[in-house]
């Protein structure tokens, strides 16, 4: 059973094609790895799938859990279930992170957070933030550590991560690993994961990894040895290499 | 302590909009409590808890009985600055005279009103506060137009004096009316070591405010702070200033404004930092948010030096709500319009004015209440 279906998607960002007839699918109850250099359309598809503004799609469909939703507001998204992490979350004057960590929880500003919600809190070390700007002078880690608590306060059934991991410290790292494995395997929800390391998948079970090179999706196999070929080859070696086709695609390439 | 009238013979309907407006109507969480309503004074009483550490009175009533006053009255506003100093000197009928006494930690805010009730009434009223040596105190003053009324004025002079080691931080808070015409004229003077902190809260619909508040820091290690929040709405005209001169060694000053713009109103957001002695700093951030296409908005800073070692820096954005953080907030299952009212009353951050948890929580109330009324 797949979460998610892409048919044929192309996306325009001002104007420029990005992603040329993507196809490709994610499997309900897993998470996958999606590996790509710089400039190659990651962020671009995460968004597209998130339907952020200025991610114009062109062609194609996105099915979500059954429901087309290729039209769909970024709101309509979310509330179905879909949540991204930004890699450059905006700073907001004022919008404390404690307030929006209520909101994600569907609670009122004047709520409390529950004795596991602040144990949670506590465990991404994030208690002294709560009455700070959110965003406002958090370093990268501290940014990251808050998207994901957001994220997983959200409840949702499909995780859009972008480079959770990039400019993190090695605990910071286990921790946001070690908790989105741990909401993805209790939840049965599914993630989709930019990364551009492999420490990431010391801690994330994920059996399903591809990656994408000039718009396009190559190589669907194991992230593990996704992984050791690119640090070994390059991706474009990668890209190119026949190990593919001995062990078939894992992801299921739609039609 | 003097106590002109009893606060019951203001008609109960004209005490509720002051409690909109910051008034605290259980005065036993107050220190000292002053209503001028049209061209009289109506009340004034300090909590008997603070007996002895405030004095709180009509400024006329506390002439005759300090001599001493009249040296500090007219000494910090020109009175010939212009038209509306000149006619609060030939006829005023009163305002507040308050005093914190010397080392008195006053730990309840002190609440003032100015209130208008009449037609076509000119008030004009003229303020002396002092903070004396090593004192501390919060002021809360709201200035309320009965909601009935049309056109009227207020005129207000206000001379504030903070000696050497004293804290004040004043809280003014208009609510006014689409038919008000405004013009405070107040200026400030810091000791050594003491610490001003002006605040300036307007979220209601005005005709027009012009206003340009002074500080003098004359003391070393002097400080004052001007925060406002505004939201001009309903073709209001805000022309807002705040100014500061640093002369004292070690002085600094500090101003935050945030600004929002919508239906017609034009607000113009001044702030001057002089820096006149080698040893100081200033910081002056102006950011606003213009709602729609019929507001405008203008934001002019000026930073003066005239010593090599000043350092003064400003910031200033003006502009519409970032898609950026609309569509950031939405993919947090918040729909467009819940966004854009959390962007708004975050920006409306009532943190920014220093204040104690009780009337932080207040004035985020009356912030929220009035950004939520339209």
């Amino acid at each position: 059973m797949n979460i998610l279906e892409v048919e044929n998607l192309s996306v325009k960002v001002e104007g420029k094609l990005i992603l040329k007839d993507v196809t490709f699918s994610l499997k309900s109850h897993q998470s996958h790895i999606l590996f790509g250099p710089n400039g190659s359309g990651k962020t671009t598809l995460l968004s597209a799938l998130m339907g952020l503004p200025s991610y114009e799609v062109v062609s194609g469909k996105i099915s979500f859990m059954g429901v087309d939703i290729t039209d769909k507001s970024v709101e309509e998204r979310a509330k179905l279930g879909m949540v991204i992490s930004f890699q450059n979350p905006p700073e907001i004057t004022g919008v404390k992170l404690g307030d929006l960590l209520k909101l994600c929880l569907g609670k009122s500003p004047i709520a409390r957070f529950n004795e596991e919600e602040q144990k949670l809190i506590e465990a991404f070390r994030l208690t002294k933030f709560l009455d700070r700007d959110i965003n406002v002078g958090f370093s990268g880690g501290e940014r990251k550590r808050s998207e994901i608590l957001q994220l997983i306060f959200l409840k949702p059934k499909l995780l859009l991560l972008d480079e959770p991991d990039s400019g993190v410290d090695v605990e910071s790292l286990r921790l946001i690993a070690d908790e989105i494995q741990r909401y993805v395997e209790r939840s049965g929800s599914s993630a989709l994961i930019i990364t551009h390391k492999g420490d990431i998948l010391d801690h994330i079970k994920a059996k399903y990894g591809c990656v994408l090179l000039a718009g396009k999706f190559h190589c669907f196999t194991h992230p593990t040895r996704i992984y050791e070929e690119i640090k070994k080859v390059g991706y474009e070696e990668c890209v190119a290499c026949r190990v593919r086709k001995t062990e078939g695609w894992k992801f299921e390439q739609g039609k | 302590m003097s106590k002109e009238n009893e606060l019951i013979k203001v008609p109960h309907k004209i005490l509720e909009e002051t409690y909109k407006a910051g008034m605290e109507a259980d005065e036993k969480d107050r220190s000292g409590t002053f209503y001028h309503v049209d061209q009289s004074t109506v009340y004034s009483k300090v909590n008997e808890l603070f007996q002895g550490k405030i004095e709180l009175m009509d400024t006329k009533a506390a002439l005759q009985k300090y001599s001493w006053l009249e040296g500090y009255m007219w000494k910090l506003v020109d009175k010939n600055k212009d038209e509306f100093t000149r006619k609060v000197a030939e006829d005023w009928s009163g305002g507040y005279f308050m005093r914190i006494m010397p080392g008195a930690e006053i730990t309840f805010p002190l609440q003032s009103c100015l209130l208008i009730t009449r037609k076509n009434l000119e008030q004009r009223v003229h303020n002396i506060i002092i903070a004396e040596e090593g004192s501390k105190a919060h002021i809360i003053t709201s200035c309320v137009q009965h909601s009935s009324v049309p056109d009227a004025a207020h005129l207000g002079v206000s001379e504030i004096y903070v000696k050497k080691g004293a804290m004040l931080n004043f809280t003014m808070i208009h609510q006014w009316s689409e038919n008000t015409l405004v013009r405070p004229r107040s200026a400030a003077e810091i000791g050594d070591k003491a610490t001003f902190v002006s605040n300036y809260v307007c979220m209601r619909p005005v005709k027009n405010v012009q206003m340009y508040p002074a500080a003098f820091c004359n003391g070393t290690d002097s400080t004052v702070s001007f925060n406002s929040i505004l939201y001009g709405h309903t073709n209001s005209l805000l022309d807002i200033g705040s100014k500061a001169v640093l002369a004292g060694k070690g002085s600094k000053a500090e101003m935050v404004s945030r600004a929002i713009a919508r239906e017609g109103s034009k607000m113009i957001i001044r702030g001057l930092i002089e820096g006149n002695n080698a040893d100081c700093k200033g910081h002056l951030e102006c950011r606003g948010l213009l709602l729609d296409e019929e507001a405008f908005l203008q934001s002019i800073p000026e930073l003066i030096a005239r010593k090599k070692g000043v350092e003064i820096t400003h910031e200033a954005a003006v502009g519409k709500i970032s898609e950026k953080e609309i569509t950031y907030l939405m993919t947090r299952k918040l729909s467009r319009d819940q966004a854009v009212s959390l962007i708004i009353k975050g920006f409306m951050d009532v943190g920014i004015l220093g204040l104690p948890e009780a009337l932080n929580a207040e004035i985020k109330r009356i912030v929220e209440a009035s950004a939520e009324a339209d």
